[in-house]
C-alpha cells in the first residue's frame, strides 16, 4: 500500500508508547530507609501526564528511522548560501568528549579549570590574529546574540561619550537578523538602498551620516558573495560623524588569510564558529558567535575575560563598563574545543587554503551556470555566488519548484528568496569541502533543470518526487497551528492542557 | 600550496583544471575584488597545522590540564547540573543526518528533525504543564530574558517583578538584554524559610508590572509556593513566569502550569547535554496560548503534504527575524537545535518511570545529605523550607576558602556564593544528585564538619 516501503513513515513517540516500558534504570538508592524523605503531596504529582514508555531498542529504531529522513553534509552538497555548510572533522567530535573538557563543571573554581581557561585565551587570541582585532569575547551562543552584544557595546561606548544617539544604518541586503538585533539594542533601524552592483551607495550613505547614527552594520563579503567595493572610502565619513562601524562576520569563510576585518576599519565584528570553523550545526545550532573589538570598545566586553599571568589564567569579572552579560557561564564552549581543533588542524597556511578553495568551487560553478542562470549582479564573486529564476520566467517555474526538484537530483537546495533584494534569489555556497566531481554533479542537475521546466515544466512544479514526504500545506499549519501531541485521534489543543 | 590538506577535496591538478575553466591565471586572480589595501599578505599568527595524531595529543593534554577530580565527589550546581546519561543519548545524536545537518527550512529532506522538534514541544509541554513550547533558547538565563519580553509585548508596563532568589547569572543576562527596552527589574522578598514571599511580592507588583518571576527550586534550593505567588501575580494583572534551572525536578514537582504559572522557561542541559563547562546548553520556553503569536523562536507545526500524509513544518514564522527583520518577536535564529534533539532522546530512553525515579533519587539523595551536614560540628543549614537537590549550609570558615582546601583532598564540596554574593561569604551551595555515592556524601559531611 505505501511505494516508499524503505521509509514509512515513522510514529510520534508517544504513539509507538506502550505502558510500563522504560528504556533506562538507576542502581537502588545507596542510602538508608529513602522513603523518609518524600516531599508533601501540595508540591508533587503522581506522574508526568502523557510521557513516553519506551524500551531502549524502540528509542534507538525510532531515531535512528528519523534520522534517515534527513538531508546531510555527510551526504553530499549542502550549498545553503550565507550558511557555510561545511564538513564537520570527526576527530573534533572526539575531542570534544573528552572527559576533561565534557565534564567540566562551569561553576569550578577556575584554578581547578586551568585547561578550559587556557583553550578559551588561546581560541580568542587565534580569533584575534585571524581578523585583525584587539579582542573579542567568546559569550555569545550564537551569532545573532553576537549582534546584540556587538551592538550594545557600540550603544554603552557612545553613552560614554554623552548620548547613546539614535539610529542604526543597515543595508536592505542584509541578514533579518541585523536590524533585529539593533532594534532589540534599543536603536531605530534605518535601510540603505544598496547600488546597481549590489553594494553600498556611498553618496546615500554619506548624505545619511550624521550625529544621530550610532552604528553601520555592514556585512562583508555581502550577502551577495560579493566584496565591499567602497569598503575603502566607507571607515572615513562614518569615523568624522562619531559613529561606529560594525562588520557582520558571517562570510567571512571567503577571505580568512587573504583579509582580515580589523584592516579594513572596522570597530566591532562578529563570527560564527558554526559556519568558518566548521562545528557542526546541528539541525539548527549549537552555534557560537563571537565578537572582536578594537582597543575603543574593549572597556565594553561582557564580563568575564580570560588573563593570562605568567603561567596562570584567570577570570576578570571586575569590568566595571562591561555591557554585562548576554549568557550565563561562558557561553558554549563545547564549540570552541571544536573550532580550536579546527584552527590547529589547519594552521595557518592551511586556513588560507581553506578560503581559497572555498571561493574557487563558488567560481567555478557561477561559471558552469552562468549561460542558463540568471546574474542579477555580475561583481566578481567570492564564496557564494546568487542567481535569480528570472530566465525561467516562461516556463512558468519559480525559484521554489527549482529548490524542491533539486532534492529529487539528491542536493539540498540552496537558500532561497534571499537576499530580499534579488527577486527569485538563488544563493549558491558549496565551501571548500566539495570536490570536483560532486560541483560537476550538481551543476548538471542545475542544468538538467533548465531543461525540464522548458520540456515538462509541471514535472518540476510538482517536485519533489522522491522525497519521503511531499510538498507540505504550509499555510494551511501556519491557519490551524497544531504545535504538540494532544493524544489519539483527538482534535487538535482538545487535550493535555488546562 | 604546500602539503595537501586532509579536509580539502580539491588536489593542485584539480585547482589547476578548475581555473582553467573559470578564465583566469591564478587563485590570486579570484581575489582581485579586494582593494590591494586591503589584502592580507602575512602569516596569519596562530599554531599548526597538527596531524590528526598530533592534535588529539595536544588538546587531550590541554583537557587533562583541568583538575581531575571523580564526579561522584564533586557537589556542584548552581544552574548547571551533573546527571547520568544512558549511553543511547550519544550514540543516536551523533547520526550525522541530526548533527551535519542544518535548520529545517526544506521540510520535504528534514522530516527527522523536524518530528523530533515536535515531540521535543510535546514533552516540555507535559513537564511544564502548558499549552505551547518553542525550540529553542540558547541558554536559561537569555530564555528568561527573551520571557520578559514576551511578557512586555502583551501587556507593556515598562516593569517586571523579580524574586530575589533567582540565579544572580539570570538576573544579569536579564539585565542586559533589557537594559535599553525601557523595562525596569523591582526585586521583592523572600520568607525566613528561604522561599519567595508572596505577600512581599503583591506589595512590589502594586497593579503595575507585566510579569512575576520566581525561579523553583530557587537559586537557594528552595520550592517556591507556587499557587500563592501566581495569585499575587493574578491579582495584580501579571503573568507569572516560574524560571526552572534544574528540569529534573519537574519529574516529582507539580507542573508549573497546572499551578497557575503562565510562563515556564529555564534550562534543560540537564536532560543529557554534557556540562562541557557550561555551554552548549538548552535555553526552554512554554507558555500559555495567549502568547503563541509573541513566542520568540522556532515552532514546528504539524501539515500534511499533497497526498495527504501527515509531516511537520517549521511554522508561524512570520514572527521571526527573517521575515519580520526589526519587527521580529526576538533576533534568534541558530538555536540549540542539537541539544533539543539531546533532550527529546534523553527523556524518551527514561520515559515516565525513569524520570520519575530520577527525580526521586535526586531529591532523596540531597535530603540525605542536608541531614548530614546539617548536623556536622560548626555547619548551619541557611533555609527551612523543603529543597530539591540543593541547599545552602553556613560554614564556620569562608565557603572559598573551604572549597579550595577540600579540593586537596579530592572533593569539590559545592559552590561558595561569595562568587555572587559578597556578603555571604561562608555561605556554601551543595549539590547532590544521583552521581554521587552516599560514601562521598558521608565523607562531605565529614570534611564540613571538621572546618570548625
Amino acid at each position: 500500500m505505501d511505494s516508499r516501503g524503505l521509509r514509512p513513515p515513522e510514529k510520534l513517540l508517544f504513539e509507538v508508547s506502550r505502558p510500563g516500558r522504560r528504556g533506562a534504570a538507576l542502581p537502588p538508592l545507596d542510602i538508608p530507609d529513602p522513603d523518609r524523605y518524600g516531599l508533601e503531596p501540595a508540591y508533587t504529582r503522581a506522574e508526568v501526564g502523557g510521557f513516553p514508555e519506551l524500551s531502549e531498542v524502540e528509542v534507538v529504531r525510532h531515531f535512528t528511522r528519523l534520522s534517515r529522513l534527513n538531508y546531510a553534509i555527510d551526504l553530499g552538497l549542502y550549498p545553503l548560501g550565507s550558511c557555510t555548510m561545511k564538513y564537520n572533522p570527526k576527530v573534533n567530535e572526539k575531542i570534544a568528549r573528552l572527559p576533561g573538557f565534557a565534564d567540566a563543571h562551569p561553576q569550578l573554581p577556575e584554578e581547578l579549570a586551568q585547561g578550559s581557561l587556557r583553550l578559551m585565551h588561546d581560541l580568542e587570541r587565534a580569533l584575534a590574529a585571524i581578523c585583525g582585532m584587539d579582542r573579542f569575547t567568546l559569550q555569545p551562543a550564537a551569532g545573532a546574540q553576537g549582534e546584540l552584544a556587538g551592538i550594545l557595546m557600540a550603544r554603552a561606548y557612545h553613552r560614554d561619550r554623552g548620548r547613546a544617539r539614535q539610529v542604526v544604518l543597515i543595508p536592505d541586503s542584509a541578514h533579518g537578523t541585523n536590524p533585529a538585533s539593533a532594534h532589540l539594542a534599543g536603536y531605530r533601524v534605518e535601510q540603505i538602498a544598496s547600488n546597481d552592483r549590489g553594494c553600498v551607495d556611498l553618496e546615500a550613505l554619506r548624505r545619511r551620516l550624521d550625529d544621530e547614527v550610532a552604528v553601520l552594520m555592514l556585512t562583508n563579503p555581502n550577502t551577495l558573495g560579493v566584496f565591499e567595493s567602497e569598503i575603502e572610502a566607507i571607515p572615513r565619513p562614518v569615523h568624522d560623524k562619531g559613529a561606529l562601524l560594525y562588520m557582520d562576520g558571517a562570510n567571512l569563510n571567503a577571505f580568512v588569510g587573504r583579509a582580515r576585518p580589523g584592516d579594513m576599519g572596522v570597530d566591532v565584528h562578529h563570527l560564527n564558529l558554526h559556519k568558518t570553523f566548521s562545528t557542526p550545526h546541528g539541525g539548527g545550532g549549537p552555534g557560537a558567535g563571537p565578537v572582536g573589538v578594537k582597543g575603543i570598545l574593549e572597556p565594553y566586553l561582557p564580563a568575564p575575560l580570560v588573563e593570562k599571568t605568567g603561567e596562570r589564567y584567570r577570570f576578570s569579572h571586575d569590568r566595571p563598563k562591561s555591557i554585562g552579560k548576554v549568557r550565563s557561564f561562558f557561553g558554549n564552549f563545547g564549540m570552541f574545543v571544536r573550532a580550536w581543533a579546527f584552527i590547529l588542524a589547519h594552521g595557518p597556511d592551511g586556513l588560507r587554503e581553506m578560503s581559497e578553495v572555498a571561493v574557487l568551487n563558488a567560481n567555478y560553478i557561477r561559471t558552469k551556470l552562468a549561460d542558463l542562470y540568471h546574474l542579477p549582479y555580475d561583481a566578481p564573486s567570492l564564496h557564494e555566488v546568487v542567481f535569480s529564476d528570472r530566465d525561467l520566467e516562461e516556463t512558468g517555474v519559480h525559484t521554489l519548484d527549482v529548490a524542491k526538484r533539486l532534492m529529487d537530483y539528491g542536493f539540498h537546495p540552496p537558500t532561497i528568496y534571499f537576499p530580499l533584494i534579488v527577486k527569485g534569489a538563488l544563493m549558491i555556497e558549496p565551501t571548500e569541502s566539495e570536490s570536483r566531481e560532486e560541483l560537476d554533479l550538481f551543476i548538471a542537475a542545475m542544468r538538467a533543470i533548465v531543461e525540464e521546466a522548458r520540456s515538462t515544466p509541471e514535472l518540476v512544479r510538482s517536485a519533489p518526487h522522491s522525497t519521503p514526504i511531499r510538498r507540505l500545506d504550509e499555510v494551511g499549519a501556519a491557519r490551524n497551528p497544531v504545535l504538540r501531541y494532544a493524544g489519539p485521534a483527538s482534535p487538535p489543543a482538545a487535550r493535555g492542557s488546562r | 600550496m604546500g602539503e595537501s590538506n586532509r579536509y580539502l577535496p580539491a588536489s593542485a591538478a584539480d585547482r589547476e583544471a578548475m581555473l582553467r575553466e573559470i578564465g583566469v591565471p591564478s587563485i590570486d586572480d579570484l581575489f582581485s575584488s579586494i582593494p590591494a589595501s586591503l589584502r592580507f599578505g602575512g602569516a596569519l599568527r596562530v599554531p599548526g597545522p597538527l596531524a590528526e595524531m598530533d592534535l588529539i595529543a595536544e588538546l587531550t593534554a590541554i583537557s587533562r590540564a583541568n583538575r581531575d577530580i571523580p564526579v561522584g565527589a564533586q557537589f556542584l550546581g548552581g544552574g548547571a547540573y551533573r546527571h547520568f546519561c544512558p549511553a543511547v543519548v550519544d550514540h543516536l545524536l551523533s547520526r550525522t543526518e541530526f548533527y551535519s545537518s542544518y535548520t529545517p527550512y526544506q521540510p520535504e529532506i528534514s522530516q527527522g528533525t523536524l518530528q523530533a522538534v515536535f515531540e521535543y514541544q510535546t514533552l516540555i509541554c507535559q513537564l511544564t504543564e502548558l499549552d505551547i513550547a518553542n525550540a529553542s533558547m540558547y541558554d536559561g538565563a537569555s530564555a528568561l530574558a527573551e520571557g520578559i519580553l514576551m511578557s512586555e509585548r502583551v501587556n507593556p508596563k515598562g516593569r517586571v517583578v523579580v524574586s530575589d532568589r533567582l540565579h544572580p547569572e539570570y538576573l544579569r543576562v536579564a539585565q542586559t538584554y533589557l537594559a535599553n527596552m525601557s523595562i525596569v527589574t523591582v526585586p521583592f522578598g523572600s520568607r525566613a524559610d528561604g522561599s519567595a514571599d508572596p505577600e512581599a511580592a503583591r506589595r512590589v507588583l502594586a497593579g503595575n508590572a507585566s510579569a512575576l518571576v520566581v525561579q523553583h527550586p530557587n537559586f537557594f534550593g528552595c520550592l517556591e509556593q507556587v499557587e500563592a505567588l501566581a495569585a499575587a501575580a493574578h491579582e495584580a494583572g501579571a503573568a507569572l513566569i516560574v524560571a526552572v534551572t534544574e528540569p529534573v525536578a519537574l519529574g516529582l514537582l507539580k507542573g508549573p502550569g497546572s499551578q497557575g504559572a503562565d510562563i515556564v522557561l529555564g534550562e534543560a542541559h540537564s536532560f543529557g547535554v554534557p556540562l562541557s563547562y557550561g555551554g552548549p546548553f538548552l535555553g526552554f520556553m512554554a507558555a500559555r496560548t495567549r502568547f503563541l503569536r509573541n513566542m520568540p523562536g522556532r515552532l514546528v507545526g504539524e501539515a500534511r503534504d499533497a497526498d495527504g500524509r501527515r509531516g511537520y513544518v517549521l511554522t508561524l514564522s512570520t514572527r521571526e527575524q527573517h521575515i519580520r527583520r526589526e519587527k521580529a518577536t526576538s533576533n534568534i535564529c541558530t538555536n540549540e537545535g542539537l541539544c533539543a534533539l539531546t533532550a527529546t532522546i534523553f527523556l524518551a530512553t527514561l520515559g515516565k518511570e525513569g524520570l520519575r525515579d530520577l527525580a526521586i533519587q535526586n531529591h532523596a539523595k540531597a535530603a540525605y545529605a542536608r541531614e548530614r551536614i546539617g548536623a556536622a560540628p560548626g555547619c548551619r543549614l541557611r533555609d527551612a523550607a523543603p529543597i530539591f537537590n540543593e541547599f545552602v549550609v553556613e560554614l564556620p570558615v569562608s565557603a572559598e576558602k573551604a572549597v579550595r582546601d577540600l579540593a586537596e583532598r579530592g572533593l569539590v564540596a559545592g559552590l561558595a556564593l561569595s562568587r555572587y554574593l559578597p556578603e555571604r561569604p561562608r555561605d556554601l551551595l551543595v549539590t547532590v544528585t544521583e552521581i554521587n555515592p552516599r560514601s562521598e556524601i558521608d565523607r562531605l559531611a565529614a570534611e564540613l564538619g571538621r572546618l570548625a
